[in-house]
């Protein structure tokens, strides 16, 4: 058992390493976005180039050449780099076969490969870009506004993702996907681009200094205490079954032994 | 052993010896100190010689009863404790205790005291997990406790008037978790509000009025916590209280049924004394319950109330469900195929609520009381039955029993379906689609399933009471056959497999008299009562007769094979 | 009949019955701690040991109490502990249990495990008894006079009968009643009227059609909604939510008589579900499906909110959009039906129904 460490402590730790790999991460795209919208002005640059070619094996097949579209996928014309990076960085693209869903996967490819082909499908049409960390960094929030991030997520995202973050069930075989350990960029880009089924939460409804909040409040929650095991957080259903086989099985065991006499001489 | 072996005979007046005693010479005793005093007072002399070495016979299924009992006892000890701290009120206020998540949003009273006994008492959030599995335990061991005294026949003449007060029990209890369920006001229980709002509006005719009554007004006003407050730690507790101590003196008046065995008869009871043996036995395994329960609290985390959050009727959570045993009515619910709604002039009938939700509820408990007897009409049994049933030897009843259970097990799993859907990566629509149909078809091939298991096991006792027991031992006979030889079983044995009574289905009896005349004879036997008990005795394999064993034996002498024979 | 025969509990003996006679109980067996008085000074220690432990766990619990401060969080095994809590729930626990086994062990090995066989006795009462309960309830029955002045059980089950009714009355405040009237200013009606604001749930911003992109979500309220504080706040809460959404117009259908209802693909449809009010959120924006985690219900907010799967029995009801002179979006009017869960005195014909115009 590691030494017992008092709450103020923790909670500073955290934050401050989060805060470094965010700024890490940061300023690993900021030197990406600028040169996408450069693209968009002179034409192709070299990473835009490069991403058409990394597309045209990796992505075309499904999306068109031109991103167009196809009939087993859809067209990637404004759906901007965030979408590219959220679907890549995730390894939910390129899907290893066509399914309702696409999971996420170990992701393969280097942050230089997803940057061009971020790069390349941002010049196909605007759409939203990579945030920088400042974005959806929640370290300078209260906690008052990280408990009021909580409602946000309680009110447009767990009837989803379930109270939890452990995710749930659509329609047809499709899920809402667990949200526990997920970077806070990808949350962020998720909400803006809305991949697959999961809408769109555009800024105009929810601004970034909420979702700052909502990915605040989620990590926050990851840290808090639980006296016991949580079952997975699934609620009522693992309860039950915990009840039958630990509750109702451990004690039917110790009644055999009750009612059983001590070991005979014969 | 632990008995004192030098007992000083005192001249105190001689006592009747207890008939149950098991060895010889009467000694003469005095009271032991200060049982005088009770006795004076309250004839505890009395009570004591009628009841402290009562026999209780020993089996690990009589049990079950007990654990629900003792987490009856635990629910009383904690919700105490929690009752201390708990304030069931709706109205509004800023959270300010210590769970950063929520501090300053605005809750109800209700959540706040539950997120402080969770986080602000000390032991609080123990305590507050041992009442929430206490609570789940307690609803499960009656559920077992009930399957065992329906598999075993518990429940014949003279105890159907205990059943009755189990099935009582039962629903009492499913009232108690669900008005428990409500109070911590977070979203989860908010949730389940929200279905009983929708539930009682779906009752036809009066179902708005009752709504308002129960809610006092509109869903979610702001008197329901308290209300059910009320409900829960005393309208409740206070019935199943009584509902116990009638449960329990009727034990004590019937005696404990037993399983047939060797010295064990329709008349008497085998087992062990209630003091020392049984309150030792009884009495470690109330603490054995409780301090399960107290590990299980301090190792499994039960019903986060602080990441549900405070109810707000427009927000949800995915794997919005109930505790376990309100599971299978979600599970109902969420099977109804679209539509089930009828708009006859300006009325809604909402049967897609009003069907799963009270029409099952009240079928399954109606069935419960009624088996009792429905079973007795069937077999025209009117004796006394204080030796219970093996399973096998009621091949229609445990195939029913069992039928029952996977109907129920169908919608249980169904009340899961979103988790199952994730859990295993299938589809929702086709998990609820598949159980439409199974929920059906498997308690039939359950009952089928089940009935030939049970008429199999039947014949299998039935041979082994007649040629014995393999013995795994080829034999050669001189003329070059191989048989295998059997191995006698004990008298004690084959007593256990051939004590039970063999019903015979009912004869309809004749309704006309010579005149054609209908009779008016109360114990007449209709064509149907008669039909149907053909269906529940009419397969039953027939328990070997004194002249079939006599034949067995003679004809096993006759044989040449050289194994050894005591049978009877 | 046999059974009210006193004593009838005695098997009968004969061959139908019992094919193979009772052989009676066995011989009993004596026990390793009743044959070896090593085996027993064991088991004694045992158990001492069992009960010696709690004591010193008890005083644990006590030490743990007052020496480890409560929010003293330990991470171990993925999650973080509560060490108070866990430390008093496994000192506690193990107290109570190790009583248990005690005294289960005690009885199992060192109590004499003797069978003893009590006679039972029929739960009817000897013919005798009856006779003389008979004989008292006559009695009783003359002392009351009941049988000569008819008159007075009846009366009094009758005066008690009506009791019934007083004690019913008393009930009658438990809530307002749910008359015609009543219902329209309550459960027939929400917050939203003509010119109602539509701002997102919790931060409260109104909502310009531009700010919403195709396949966007909002989870939206009224404006006026957060005027509002405690019971009121939560009652309209639970029957003012939208849900709205903005599909491509291309693909989804709008039926003639709500062509005005939308701005430019957006819909706003109620958030509480029409089966037993949960609200909905669960939106597919490619499917343009929406389902209720509580029972799966599923509607198709591409065609009028209509129920594709589960148990709800109406559509979802949807409020017709406009855009005010500032650009945002606002209600037309209220619901043009009631929302949320179906009840008996609902008319339920102005619903949309697959296939109306």
């Amino acid at each position: 058992m590691r030494p017992p460490r008092t709450r103020r402590r923790h909670r500073a730790a955290r934050p401050a390493a989060l805060v470094l790999a965010l700024i890490l991460f940061g300023s690993l795209y900021a030197a990406f976005v600028p040169s996408t919208q450069v693209a968009a002005d002179t034409g192709m640059s070299g990473q835009v180039a490069e991403g058409k070619a990394l597309y045209q094996v990796t992505c075309s097949s499904c999306h068109g050449l031109n991103g167009e579209g196809t009939s087993q996928g859809p067209t990637l014309v404004g759906v901007g780099a965030a979408a590219v990076d959220f679907q890549m960085s995730t390894g939910r693209m390129p899907m290893a076969r066509p399914g309702m869903q696409a999971p996420s996967r170990v992701n393969t490819y280097t942050a230089e490969e997803i940057a061009a082909i971020s790069a390349y499908v941002a010049s196909l049409g605007p759409g939203p870009a990579v945030p920088n960390s400042s974005q959806y960094d929640y370290s300078t929030l209260t906690e008052e506004e990280i408990a009021r991030g909580g409602e946000m997520f309680r009110t447009n995202c767990s009837a989803c993702h379930q109270a939890a973050g452990v995710g749930g069930a659509l329609p047809n075989g499709k899920y809402a996907p667990p949200l526990t350990g997920v970077e806070p960029l990808h949350i962020y880009e998720a909400m803006r681009t809305g991949p697959q089924q999961m809408p769109v939460f555009s800024e105009g409804a929810i601004p970034d200094e909420d979702v700052a909040a909502i990915i605040g409040y989620l990590k926050t929650m990851e840290e808090q205490p639980t006296l016991g095991f949580t079952l997975g957080g699934f609620g009522p259903v693992t309860e039950g079954l915990a009840v039958w086989v630990v509750g109702i099985g451990g004690l039917c065991l110790v009644a055999v032994w009750i009612a059983s006499r001590g070991a005979l001489k014969r | 052993m632990a008995r004192p072996a030098d007992v000083v005979p005192t001249p105190a007046a001689p006592e009747p010896r207890d008939t149950t005693g098991a060895s010889a010479a009467p000694p003469q005793r005095t009271m032991p100190r200060g049982t005088t005093w009770l006795d004076e007072r309250m004839g505890l002399a009395k009570i004591g010689k009628a009841g402290l070495r009562k026999v209780f016979p020993d089996h690990w299924s009589f049990l079950l009863g007990e654990i629900a009992l003792y987490s009856f006892i635990v629910l009383l000890i904690t919700g105490i404790f929690l009752t201390i701290w708990f304030r069931p009120s709706m109205a509004e206020i800023e959270y300010t205790g210590t769970y950063e998540l929520m501090r300053g949003r605005h809750v109800s009273e209700a959540f706040a005291s539950a997120l402080d006994i969770s986080f602000d008492v000390r032991g609080g959030l123990l305590v507050r997990q041992i009442h929430h599995w206490a609570a789940l335990l307690f609803v499960a061991a009656i559920t077992a406790h009930m399957l065992r005294v329906f598999f075993t026949g518990a429940f014949r003449k003279p105890r159907e008037i205990n059943w009755l007060i189990g099935v009582g029990l039962m629903a009492t209890s499913l009232i108690a978790g669900f008005s428990g369920y409500s109070l911590p006001d977070d979203l989860l229980s908010g949730t389940g509000l929200r279905f009983v709002d929708g539930l009682i509006r779906s009752i036809p005719v009066v179902g708005t009025w009752l709504e308002f009554f129960v809610f006092g007004g509109q869903f979610p006003g702001e008197l329901l916590i308290s209300r059910l407050y009320m409900v829960h730690i005393l309208l409740v507790p206070a019935v199943i209280l009584g509902l116990i101590s009638a449960h329990l003196a009727l034990v004590v008046y019937h005696k404990h049924t037993q399983f047939p065995g060797p010295g064990r008869t329709e008349a008497n009871v085998v087992g062990y004394p209630l003091f020392p043996v049984y309150m030792a036995k009884a009495g470690g395994f109330f603490f054995i319950v409780f301090g399960a329960l107290i590990l299980m609290a301090a190792t499994m985390s039960i019903n986060q109330v602080w990441l549900y959050g405070p109810y707000n009727p427009a927000a949800v959570t995915a794997g919005s469900q109930p505790d376990w045993y309100m599971g299978w009515l979600e599970g109902a619910l969420r099977l109804i195929p679209p539509g089930w709604e009828s708009h006859w002039g300006n009325t809604t009938w909402t049967w897609s609520v009003f069907l799963p939700g009270v029409g099952l509820m009240g079928l399954l408990f109606t069935v419960l009381a009624l088996w009792p007897f429905v079973e007795a009409k069937l077999l025209g049994d009117t004796s006394e039955h204080h030796l219970l049933d093996r399973p096998r030897n009621a091949p229609t009843r445990t195939a029913l029993g069992v039928a029952g259970m996977t109907c129920y097990g169908m919608f249980w799993l169904n009340g899961a379906n979103d988790i199952i859907a994730t859990q295993f990566n299938v589809s929702l629509n086709a998990v609820t689609m598949s159980i439409r149909v199974l929920v059906f078809v498997m308690p039939v091939i359950a009952f089928f399933v089940t009935k030939r298991i049970c008429l199999s096991l039947q014949r299998a006792d039935r041979e082994r009471v007649l040629h014995g027991s393999e013995s795994g031992v080829l034999v050669r006979d001189p003329a070059g056959g191989y048989a295998e030889g059997h191995a006698p079983i004990s008298q004690g044995e084959a007593f256990t497999l051939t004590q039970h009574k063999q019903y015979e289905p009912l004869e309809a009896s004749e309704t006309e008299d010579e005149h054609g005349v209908r009779r008016r004879d109360p114990n007449a036997v209709s064509g149907f009562t008669a039909r149907m008990s053909r269906w529940f005795v009419g397969d039953d394999v027939r328990k070997p007769t004194a002249a079939e064993l006599e034949e067995a034996h003679h004809h096993e002498d006759a044989s040449d094979d050289d194994m050894p024979r005591q049978l009877v | 009949m046999s059974s009210t025969e006193h004593n009838s509990l005695a098997p009968v003996e004969d061959g139908t019955r019992l094919p193979v006679a009772n052989p009676g109980l066995g011989e009993h067996v004596e026990r390793y701690t009743d044959a070896d008085p090593a085996a027993a000074r064991r088991a004694y220690l045992q158990v001492l040991t069992l009960f010696g432990l709690v004591p010193v766990l008890a005083i644990a619990f006590v030490v743990v109490y007052f020496a480890v401060p409560q929010h003293l969080w330990v991470p171990l095994l993925g999650t973080q502990w509560p060490l108070n809590s866990l430390l008093l729930g496994l000192t506690g626990g193990l107290a109570v249990l190790f009583i248990g086994l005690g005294a289960v062990h005690w009885a199992r090995q060192l109590m004499s495990d003797h069978e003893m066989v009590e006679q039972r006795h029929p739960a009817s009462s000897d013919t005798a008894t009856r006779e003389a309960f008979a004989e008292k309830v006559h009695a009783g029955v003359m002392d009351a006079g009941v049988s000569r002045r008819g008159m007075l059980l009846g009366s009094l089950g009758g005066a008690l009968g009506i009791l019934a009714v007083p004690a019913l009355v008393s009930l009658a405040d438990m809530g307002p009643w749910p008359t015609a009237a009543v219902r329209r200013e309550t459960i027939e009606k929400t917050l939203w009227t003509e010119g109602e604001v539509v701002v997102n749930d919790v931060n409260a911003r109104p909502l310009r059609p531009e700010d919403l992109e195709i396949g966007q979500l909002v989870n939206a309220e009224p404006a006026s909604l957060f005027d509002l504080h405690g019971v009121d706040y939560m009652t309209e809460k639970a029957k003012s939510p939208l849900i709205v959404v903005r599909m491509d117009p291309n693909r989804i259908q709008i039926p003639e008589s709500r062509r005005d209802w939308q701005v430019g693909g957006i819909l706003a449809y109620s958030k509480i579900c029409t089966h037993v009010g949960c609200p909905i959120t669960l939106w597919e924006q490619q499917t343009h499906h929406v389902l209720c985690p509580c029972h799966q219900s599923t509607f198709d907010l591409g065609n009028s909110g209509v129920v594709v799967f589960g148990p709800a029995a109406r559509s979802l009801p949807q409020l017709p959009l406009r855009v005010n002179a500032d650009g945002y979006l606002v209600a037309q009017s209220d619901f043009t039906v009631p929302v949320g869960p179906s009840f008996f005195e609902r008319d339920s014909h102005n619903d949309y129904v697959e296939g109306d115009q």
